[in-house]
């Protein structure tokens, strides 16, 4: 499924600052008999949002008006757990396009740079930045320029680069994926194919 | 050569390398289930394209269904369509399905070794993060996202960059009752659950050398839980003895070329790693978890950790223990437990079931433990019953119930309640994975056993 490109985005952000968030946290399991994808963002942090009747949890991070955007900054290690890719679409369904931490497990991040969600990983240091800025002021917004792999604290002279594969930047800038790729040379995967040896 | 085991099978794949991008990898073998497949096929369907090489594609069902009256219709309606739409996805592309009620059903990947589909050197992958369990046999095996079920669906291939390489060798002799699942809860416990993010892991020395294939296949299983891509044992006589003559293994010439190649699947001695760790065998004890990841893993008879002793993370470290209703330096021995589950693809194997056998043999399931043994296939089943086992398991007062995923996810209806505490030989113990508001102790058959029968944690050694 194609996505919007993405390459510059600035926009204030939604503190969430725990760290080993897992997949089963950003979207239960219970969720995933969608065979569709549809209503993710609905459930987006289902069980830290809502309580067992489903009335808001005024506590949580997303039930507060004060914080808003589409960047959303999160803990250390950042979506371990399991392969659902549920938990990336949840992500982008829900509003964010990107997803700063000072760690992304590695499933989830690459579910996230197929889908069009931009993981940006900082040091912890600068991730401490954020954090304290947004509390300071909520309307703080931070700029992430894709292009030139920077991301900035506006109204403060923090910023900092973040590696991202050249691939998955091309990708990402114009809004493709790895399907229309590999469509490109499926004849030399049909030879490969008659030679493996299993 | 240097080469390690990963990088020989790694590159035998590789159908072409892009600059400073990915690998276009190419997928021997590709396990799909319900859950994760339907948005891919429906993929297809938009780009108007076919499965390329259906015979390399294998369909089963197991994270949704129910292990009760399998023979009836599926009550919960999304649940039903998920799997509907796996079986007529799987006819349309000509995929091998084995649905519910099949003999060949089961969880994924304990149908793939049962049935020769895993083997040694192969690429294996699958939506589902435990998939890294065929590292077992000495094949790259990952858990991919649906994006790549579609990618491999359509071209065969997926794109990735290669992971880093890691060898965690363990020499020694295990102690009595430590298991292979407390080999793996204790390097997770050493390593945290990303101290192997971005790398591929081979484990080596005597401790796996000697292990069954079984036990390799749970060691392989939890690599995933350290963050690692997967993990692998480099095949042996024993691996070679477990695929022969199995459904989908080759025969005859096809046996005599592939064993050509598997000779091969060795890291050689010069190898490089870029990171090397070695435990000692001897120190590990049966290990449980009291926290909410299973990097958060312990000796049975320690106490639970203080936060100040721990790296990083206080904050989260004591959710963590709020949530499970735990203190810092705490026993774990003797708290009070509702809910047993024997199963899951890390645990759910025939000598899982004997293991957990020999502990409850002759004693009575305690009167407030709630038992959930959960096969994880119909041939695990099967062995169960004929090996006897299942008349023991009743004379204790437990019941077998059908194969599948079950508790290990809690998406069907076996379901922890809340604040419940459930001694699970599953792979998560993560907040709400096995029902919200559920408090899981992830553990081996024989620690659940002994909780089985005593209805507090208990040492297995005092067991036996
Ligand atoms: S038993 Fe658990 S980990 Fe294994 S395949 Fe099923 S859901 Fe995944």
């Amino acid at each position: 499924m194609a996505y919007d490109k993405f390459t510059i985005l600035e926009s204030s952000a939604v503190p969430l600052p725990i760290e080993n968030i897992d997949t089963d946290q950003i979207i239960p399991a219970r969720f995933l008999k969608a065979t569709e994808r549809k209503d993710f963002g609905d459930n987006l942090f289902r069980d830290w949002r809502y309580d067992s009747n489903n009335n808001p949890k005024k506590d949580f991070v997303l039930n507060n008006p004060k914080f808003k955007g589409e960047i959303l900054v999160g803990g250390k290690n950042f979506g371990s757990g399991s392969s659902r890719e549920h938990a990336a679409w949840s992500v982008y369904d829900y509003g964010f396009r990107c997803v700063v931490s000072s760690f992304f497990a590695d499933i989830f991040r690459n579910n996230c740079l197929n889908i069009g969600v931009l993981p940006v990983q900082v040091t912890s240091k600068f991730l401490e930045e954020i954090f304290n800025k947004i509390y300071e002021n909520p309307k703080t917004k931070l700029n992430i320029d894709l292009n030139k792999q920077k991301i900035k604290i506006i109204g403060t002279n923090l910023s900092e680069s973040f590696d991202i594969n050249e691939y998955k930047k091309e990708n990402m800038l114009h809004g493709y994926d790895d399907i229309d790729y590999l469509m490109n040379i499926k004849d030399s995967i049909e030879i490969f194919a008659k030679n493996t040896p299993l | 050569m240097n080469k390690t085991l990963f990088d020989k099978v790694w590159d035998s794949h590789v159908v072409h390398r892009i600059k400073n991008g990915p690998d276009v990898l190419f997928i021997d073998r590709h396990m799909v289930h319900e859950v994760t497949s339907p948005v891919a096929f429906l993929g297809l369907k938009n780009r108007n394209v076919n499965v390329l090489f259906p015979e390399k594609t294998f369909a089963t069902a197991d994270h949704n269904t129910p292990t009760k009256n399998q023979h009836l219709p599926v009550k919960d309606p999304l649940s039903a369509n998920q799997l509907k739409a796996l079986e007529d996805n799987s006819k349309l592309h000509g995929i091998s399905y084995w649905g519910l009620g099949h003999e060949k059903n089961g969880i994924v990947h304990v149908v793939g070794p049962e049935y020769g589909i895993t083997q040694p050197g192969a690429t294996i992958v699958c939506g589902d993060s435990h998939t890294s369990t065929h590292g077992a046999f000495g094949a790259i095996a990952f858990g991919i996202g649906t994006s790549e079920v579609e990618m491999v669906l359509s071209t065969q291939c997926i794109m990735q960059p290669k992971a880093k390489k890691m060898r965690i060798s363990i020499d020694g002799k295990l102690s009595k009752a430590v298991t292979p699942k407390d080999v793996a809860l204790f390097i997770i416990s050493e390593l945290s659950t990303s101290g192997a993010t971005g790398y591929f892991v081979e484990y080596y020395g005597s401790v796996f050398s000697e292990m069954s294939m079984e036990g390799r296949m749970t060691v392989c299983n939890l690599s995933i839980e350290m963050g690692a891509r997967g993990g692998m044992i480099a095949p042996d006589e024993k691996t070679f003895e477990y695929i022969k003559d199995r459904e989908f293994t080759p025969r005859g010439k096809d046996w005599d070329k592939a064993m050509k190649y598997w000779s091969t699947l060795k890291s050689d001695a010069d190898a490089i790693f870029d990171k090397e760790l070695c435990f000692d065998g001897e120190t590990i004890q049966p290990m449980i978890t009291y926290g909410t990841n299973p990097g958060m893993g312990m000796s049975i008879s320690n106490g639970i950790p203080n936060a100040k002793s721990q790296k990083g993370g206080v904050k989260t470290y004591l959710k963590s223990l709020e949530y499970m209703n735990y203190n810092e330096g705490e026993s774990m021995l003797g708290k009070k437990i509702d809910f047993v589950f024997l199963g899951s693809c890390t645990n759910g194997r025939i000598e899982d079931f004997r293991a957990f056998t020999e502990i409850i043999k002759g004693k009575k399931k305690a009167p407030n433990v709630t038992a959930w043994l959960v096969p994880g296939s119909h041939k695990v089943e099967k062995a169960i019953k004929k090996e006897g086992l299942l008349t023991i398991l009743n004379e204790a007062g437990f019941e077998l119930r059908e194969p599948g995923c079950s508790a290990c996810l809690a998406m069907n209806d076996d379901k922890i309640p809340p604040g419940k505490y459930a001694v699970s030989t599953s792979n998560r113990n993560f907040e709400g994975r096995q029902g919200p508001g559920s408090r899981t102790l992830l553990a081996s058959p024989l620690v659940a056993a002994a909780a089985a029968i005593t209805g507090i944690v208990t040492d297995p050694r005092t067991l036996f």
